[in-house]
């Protein structure tokens, strides 16, 4: 699961580059163009992915660390 | 009058919040500097949000995608959601994790021990605060524009209609008053044209900026941006909601939504005016943040290595409420609905001022640019702390000897340096302006080209002094070389040619910066004396 997650990132970086949209003014519900809309969707699909980071790829030492400088 | 009151009645809550935060001071450095790492994830969440957006989000983003459409959503604010998150969660936490177990107070402390180099600090400080220099400009020249912009009377036919300005002529002298038209004369209609000028706005937010970090350090700059953060995004949706209806012209926001939405221009709509190779280098400038020094100093406020989960999941989100309205204002301005006089669209800074203003309602003109102005501060604040902490601990403290300054002596220089700081900012400020977004991406690209040095330093065994030094020395160099060739952000639209392509294939120059960084980092760690296994033992067990 932790590398699926890491793998998300990765494809998220990849479907970032939305060439596809580039030239295409479509808006979206009337009055969003595509390529606003997709990217939009991008920065959800990005807090979804890492919301499943902080459960499946959180480091387990430091699970339940409190602040404040160890003396 | 009524923006200005309302300004200044919001001015004076956040100059009181932050001073009721310095009743809660426990009168230790670490408490000014460091809040007593006693900051829990909603307070993480708020300043670390408060702190990466500042004019250049709202200001910058809206007259960005004025000038250059929607694409400018993709290059910075959805890649920023990927990036930034990232950069919390692998550099954040583990140097979280660092400061915590040997008492790190600035980034310089951490490379000092990690690097096992006594002298990185000479290098480092003066480059850090080089490079944060015009970040904090951006912070400074939009909030005197956008106050200016607010509270100046309607321009018709090129003059100033009498009776809409908030201050008449002759209130203040004329080198405040008077501004450059298009045709080289000076007017008033291109100065101040009966708003606050400028260079007063731009000072009293210094003024009050100055007095709540000075007196409530990083307890006071926490509140104050997490109350500011709440405020510009209510207040971006709200000014999004009623700039919508008023610009409109149809019955029902979503029909003056779609109305606007049609009246976009194809290009502005689309990004056929944006390079598809520069779209992509722009993935490197939100790398910025992995070496933000004052985002560094907030990681370390964290009360435990849980409290970076609220800022990892939802930072993302927050850009996303923030960023899409601007940039449809942007996008809007650009269309046929919205009549942007020629002096506005020739300094993008302005168009979102602009639009707040023509809505003549001026409440909620005042009260929309106390959200700007929230944005902008909650940045500010940050940036000056983290200054005046990296100052006195990595400079003044540590080659001058701990034992010779007792700890309250340690808060005042602090506190003298942030003054000083803050002082060169707005005198920088009063020069030409630059337009916010390219001044933003430049600054934002120095600090990216320092990414691999911290990345190698929390990750890589086989990173050594000198190639440290190397990284450091290759990124300024390529930086400095680079940004006289744009010549110094005049040329907004600046790219590098790739070798061996076809003319036109241009990047970022933030590419070329990384690159050659990393190479010197990694070549010259290669060959050069490893660490001791004791400082390898301290970071890698």
């Amino acid at each position: 699961m932790k590398q699926a997650v890491w793998i998300t990132i990765v494809a998220l970086l990849i479907l970032h580059q939305d060439f596809w949209w580039w030239d295409d003014g479509y808006l979206v519900f009337g009055f969003m163009p595509i390529g606003l809309f997709y990217q939009a969707c991008i920065s959800l699909a990005a807090a979804i992915t890492w919301y499943l980071a902080t459960i499946y790829s959180w480091p387990a030492e430091l699970e339940g660390t409190e602040g404040g400088p160890q003396q | 009058m009524t923006q200005l009151v309302i300004i200044a009645i919001y001015l004076c809550i956040v100059l009181s919040l932050g001073l009721f935060a310095s009743r809660m001071f426990r009168g230790t450095s670490s408490d000014y500097m460091l809040a007593s790492h006693s900051i829990g994830p909603f307070l993480l969440l708020m300043s670390l949000f408060g702190t990466t957006m500042t004019a250049f989000a709202l200001v910058g983003s809206t007259g960005e995608a004025f000038a250059r459409g929607i694409g400018v959503y993709g290059m910075l604010a959805s890649s920023s959601g990927i990036i930034h998150s990232l950069c919390f969660f692998v550099l954040g936490v583990k140097l979280w994790q660092f400061g915590r177990k040997y008492h790190y107070r600035t980034q310089i402390q951490f490379f000092r021990d990690r690097l096992e180099s006594n002298s990185i600090g000479l290098v480092l400080f003066p480059v850090l605060v080089a490079l944060v220099i015009p970040y904090l400009l951006i912070g400074v020249m939009a909030s005197g524009t956008v106050i200016n912009k607010v509270t100046a009377g309607r321009i018709d036919k090129g003059q100033v209609v009498d009776e809409t300005v908030t201050f008449a002529r002759g209130t203040f002298p004329d080198f405040l008053e008077l501004g450059e038209s298009q045709s080289g004369e000076q007017t008033f209609a291109a100065g101040s044209a009966g708003g606050v000028p400028k260079q007063l706005a731009s000072l009293a937010i210094c003024g009050v900026v100055l007095t709540y970090v000075f007196f409530g350090g990083m307890r006071g700059t926490a509140w104050a941006n997490a109350l500011q953060t709440c405020i510009f995004m209510v207040l971006g949706i709200l000014t999004f909601y009623v700039l919508a209806n008023k610009l409109g012209g149809q019955d029902g926001f979503l029909a003056n939504l779609q109305a606007l939405g049609e009246s976009i221009p194809e290009n502005k709509a689309t990004r056929v005016d944006i390079s598809k190779l520069k779209f992509t280098t722009y993935l490197f400038v939100p790398l910025s943040v992995g070496m933000f020094p004052h985002l560094f100093q907030h990681w370390l406020t964290a009360k435990s290595a849980n409290s970076f989960k609220v800022p990892v999941v939802l930072h993302p989100v927050f850009i996303m409420i923030v960023w899409v309205p601007c940039v449809l204002l942007g996008a809007w301005a650009a269309g046929s609905l919205v009549d942007v006089p020629g002096p506005v669209a020739a300094n993008p800074n302005a168009v979102l001022p602009f639009m707040v203003n023509q809505l003549r309602i001026p409440a909620l003109a005042g009260l929309l640019t106390a959200g700007i102005l929230a944005a902008i501060m909650s940045s500010l604040d940050s940036q000056f702390l983290c200054l005046g902490t990296m100052f006195t601990e990595d400079m003044l403290v540590h080659y001058g000897g701990r034992q010779r300054f007792t700890d309250k002596q340690v808060i005042w220089s602090a506190r003298l340096f942030i003054v000083a700081i803050v002082s060169l900012t707005y005198f920088f400020s009063l020069f030409e302006p630059r337009q916010v977004f390219t001044l933003g991406v430049w600054s934002f690209s120095g600090f990216s080209s320092l990414f691999p040095l911290v990345l190698a330093a929390v990750y890589w065994r086989g990173l050594t002094k000198a190639g440290a030094y190397a990284c450091v020395l290759t990124a300024i160099g390529t930086w400095f070389y680079l940004f006289r060739a744009s010549g110094y952000a005049a040329d907004e639209t600046y790219g590098v040619q790739l070798p061996f392509a076809p003319s036109g294939y241009e990047v970022m120059p933030v590419t070329f910066m990384i690159l050659a960084s990393t190479v010197a980092l990694v070549v010259v760690s290669l060959v050069t004396r490893k660490p001791s296994e004791e400082t390898l033992k301290k970071f890698f067990a």
